[in-house]
């Protein structure tokens, strides 16, 4: 058997991973740890809110305090993804096409919500706008404090996902606007904001997903006033103390639905947006 | 028309352009002619308003536009890569220049109609401009800078992202387009081929400095020194001097004015002879003669020749 | 350009009042009563047990999270898949610890392992004890090394690979001296991304770990454990401690991320 042959077809089947052999092997580690990790429990969480029966799942969605904090979590949550698709554009902006001493330092502490832990955030966030405020500021124990910390852990999804799109943009369509006789607002308008909408909403959806199930940030800061400013993770949280189980696994059904819902229609979108786009 | 008088251009430490004065007369097609890095381009770019001189004026229509912004300056532009609103239809590309002036809705479509019917893209009105050929692109960026009605057209290299083929036939086009619509154009170009078929007048640049400015047939003719002969047309060096290949004479006695040379290959290329010498110095020089002159002469390799040129007035010092 | 100067004012005093205003103050509240005194808060026996903790629950997420990251990465993008599903519903799974609040993460392992739940009756504890700490960190910081290695993935493309093969290397050989070296500053990268969200994981482990104190308590439960009983000065300290190595994570963020996208 001549060498060539050999090597081809040992290049042919170690080159891929198939569906046989060790791809299989790869496959089957992987569904394994996805399935324990992620899909058990998530599982776990759907089948037992149901354990009382489907009348026992209403009552401990429905009941005042459970819609209470379904509601303002919602509110909250859209208010601050609504305020993110402002500043995050506005910062990605200032980021990419502005000049200052020490822009680098700046754009390296749009990471710093997703590296610090949520409590300190929290601990933070009290110093400043809590009862030791030096300023003066006590808005501690308030449904704005939550406003506040959610703001805070959101931070960085819409400008990350702004930012290399803004990069990407060809200038030169902004020139040939120019040329055409458009205002600099118009150009942003008509031009680069259209471009950037998809790039927006993607970081929107990553942030709302986070704020309605944000928790640690607002343990300490929002005082968990049930009715006022108490927020569906917590509900959840206390559920389970009070030894409900059940009662939390529905609660937590319904707030896997938001995200959930946000996070698949976001998908599609993308996935329409780019059969449609072409080159 | 376009006066630019003595302009400045520098990008940090590099001097783009080098107090560079041309006229553009009105209604011409011009073409700024020039290798890369040039400073063509920035020429362009300052008449547009697009950058800011350092030193000197543009003058449009007899007005000081130097500090005129560029989205009041009336200048239709084209890029090299289209720039193409990606975002939006064939249609509203080319409408967008109106829809800013706020021009009624029915005045609007008349227009896009009649420009989309000149650059022959009227059933391509619904479409993006993904979804066109790079030609059909460039066609709509024309378009949609002629919307404006612009007193002067700005073109950047626009045939430069296409193949061969369709640059051929986007600049017969366009030569034919400015003769029906007759505004003053200014086409930056690196191809000589490309500036001697389409303009009127050519201003040949090097290193941010204007060389020459004048008809094609004058400049090819009547260069004003090596750079731009050897810019727009093939040249042989013979000696200390630069003369065009063409006007080579091989004689097998010697002349007047001729150099002696060494035949060192005669290859025989179907209806053509070239004849590939050796200058005294050593430098090689290939000659093209006819059937009919090579067996006239009757030369073999290592033979001793004369090669001298015809040409009409004194050729450029190399 | 005033337009300009005033964009830059805006997005920057956003950034002072949420971000650094805060930040600054707590820093200096923290070494206000002195450097020794933050020293003795991080060194007592519940504050060193809680980092130790930290670190080896870090150390087994990460470990087993790059691992199948690497795996699940080398899956989707050079595996052959005869229909579409499989590999989708893999990303889609990846996917959704970000749609999933931490509290929801402990309660699912409450359910699954704890008392009455699907799994109670395995020979080892798991909530309240350490396994369970490390599933929920494992769930929370699941995804960051797939997502980062993915794209850097795809990039490379496969031919060297094909290469090495035709020169006669086995599979782990190409992966080994081909495949991971060419991906290594993704890897990098979603290690960081993982360390750091599993050293500040929170909700989760509030809720399967039981604080038992010096054995199930991690470095944030301390936090929180210390502003409860009125220990500010030991709750700033500690956080002090995780704020510390969150600006060890910002570092290599910046510095690895040219890198990864080159």
């Amino acid at each position: 058997m001549s060498t060539a042959a050999v090597t081809t077809r040992a290049g042919a089947r170690s080159a891929h991973l198939s569906s046989r052999g060790s791809g299989a092997l790869a496959l089957g580690a992987v569904t394994v740890w996805l399935s324990v990790i992620v899909v058990l429990p998530l599982a776990a969480v759907v089948v037992r809110s149901t354990d009382g029966g489907l009348d026992a799942f209403w009552t401990s969605v429905s009941s005042r305090q459970a819609v209470s904090a379904l509601r303002f979590t919602l509110a909250v949550s859209l208010a601050v993804t609504a305020i993110n698709a402002f500043a995050g554009t506005l910062i990605a902006w200032v980021l990419v096409r502005d000049e200052f001493p020490g822009k680098r330092a700046v754009n390296a502490l749009i990471d710093l919500p997703f590296a610090l832990p949520t409590i300190v955030a929290g601990l933070t966030l009290l110093a400043l706008y809590g009862p030791t405020s030096p300023a003066g500021i006590d808005i501690a124990y308030t449904q704005a404090a939550v406003g506040l910390a959610l703001l805070f852990v959101t931070l960085p999804f819409v400008v990350r996902s702004v930012q290399p799109v803004l990069m990407e943009l060809d200038r030169e369509m902004e020139e040939a606007a120019t040329s055409l006789g458009a205002s600099p607002a118009t150009v942003f308008g008509r031009i680069v904001l259209p471009n950037l909408v998809p790039a927006i909403v993607s970081g929107c959806a990553l942030a709302f997903a986070r704020a309605v199930g944000e928790f640690g940030s607002l343990v300490l800061i929002s005082g968990n006033i049930p009715f006022h400013t108490q927020v569906a993770s917590v509900y959840i949280f206390k559920q389970l103390e009070s030894d409900n189980p059940t009662g939390a696994a529905a609660v937590s059904v319904v707030l896997l639905l938001f995200s959930l819902v946000v996070l698949i229609g976001l998908r599609a979108l993308e996935h329409r947006r780019s059969r449609h786009d072409g080159a | 028309m376009i006066y630019l008088d003595a302009v400045d251009k520098r990008f940090g430490d590099h001097r783009a352009l080098q107090s560079v004065s041309l006229e553009v007369p009105e209604g011409s097609l011009t073409a700024l002619l020039g290798p890369s890095g040039s400073g063509k381009s920035t020429l362009l770019r300052v008449i547009a308003g697009l950058e800011a001189p350092d030193g000197g004026r543009v003058i449009i229509d007899g007005e000081d536009a130097t500090p005129v912004p560029a989205q009041r300056r009336g200048i239709g532009f084209v890029f090299q890569h289209y720039a193409a609103f990606k975002h939006m239809t064939v249609r509203e590309n080319v409408a967008f220049g109106l829809r800013i002036r706020r021009r009624r809705k029915a005045q609007i479509d008349a227009k896009v109609d009649e420009l989309l019917d000149i650059v022959a893209l009227s059933g391509y009105h619904k479409r993006y401009p993904s979804q066109l050929s790079g030609g059909q692109r460039q066609r709509m960026a024309l378009a949609r800078a002629l919307a404006i009605e612009p007193r002067v057209l700005l073109l950047d290299e626009p045939f430069g992202a296409l193949d061969a083929k369709v640059r051929a036939d986007l600049r017969a086009w366009l030569r034919r387009l400015h003769d029906e619509v007759r505004v003053t154009t200014v086409l930056v170009t690196h191809d000589q081929e490309e500036a001697m078929e389409v303009a009127d007048r050519i201003a040949v640049i090097n290193e941010g400095r204007l060389e020459q400015v004048g008809a094609p047939r004058d400049l090819y003719e009547r260069p004003a020194n090596g750079f731009v002969m050897s810019f727009l047309g093939p040249v042989a060096r013979l000696g200390e001097e630069l003369v065009r290949p063409h006007d080579l004479r091989v004689t097998a006695e010697p002349r007047a004015g001729a150099l002696e040379a060494m035949a060192e290959r005669v290859v025989h290329l179907g209806f053509e002879v070239r004849l590939e010498l050796a200058l005294a110095d050593g430098a090689p020089l290939a000659v093209q003669l006819t059937r009919d002159e090579a067996s006239a002469l009757e030369i073999a390799p290592g033979d001793i020749v004369w090669v001298g040129h015809t040409a009409a007035r004194d050729p450029i010092a190399a | 350009m005033t337009a300009r100067r005033g964009l830059r004012v805006a997005a920057l005093g956003y950034l002072a009042v949420l971000l650094v205003v805060p930040v600054g103050l707590v820093v200096y509240r923290t070494f206000e009563p002195g450097i020794g005194s933050v020293w003795d808060s991080i060194t007592t026996p519940a504050a060193i047990s809680a980092f130790w903790l930290t670190l080896e629950i870090a150390a087994i997420a990460v470990a087993i999270n790059t691992v199948m990251g690497v795996l699940t990465a080398l899956l989707l993008v050079r595996g052959r898949f005869r229909n579409r599903i499989p590999p989708t519903l893999i990303e889609a799974l990846l996917d959704l610890p970000f749609a999933v609040s931490p509290v929801v993460v402990g309660l699912s392992l409450v359910l699954v392992y704890g008392r009455g739940g699907w799994l109670a009756g395995l020979p080892f504890q798991v909530i309240f004890s350490l396994p369970g700490i490390v599933l929920a960190t494992v769930f929370v910081s699941l995804p960051f090394v797939a997502r980062e290695v993915i794209p850097v993935l795809r990039e490379v493309g496969d031919e060297q690979e094909q290469a090495a093969a035709t020169l006669g290397a086995s599979r782990w050989q190409t992966f080994w001296r081909i495949t991971l070296p060419a991906i290594r500053w993704g890897v990098a990268y979603g290690v960081v991304l993982t360390t750091a969200r599993a050293i500040g994981e929170f909700g989760a482990v509030s809720v399967v770990s039981g604080k038992v104190a010096g054995e199930t308590v991690t470095m944030t439960l301390l936090v929180e454990n210390r502003f409860q009983n009125f220990d500010l000065a030991g709750a700033y300290a500690a956080s002090a401690l995780l704020a510390l190595i969150a600006l060890a994570t910002l570092l290599l963020m910046t510095l690895l991320r040219p890198r990864k996208d080159a």
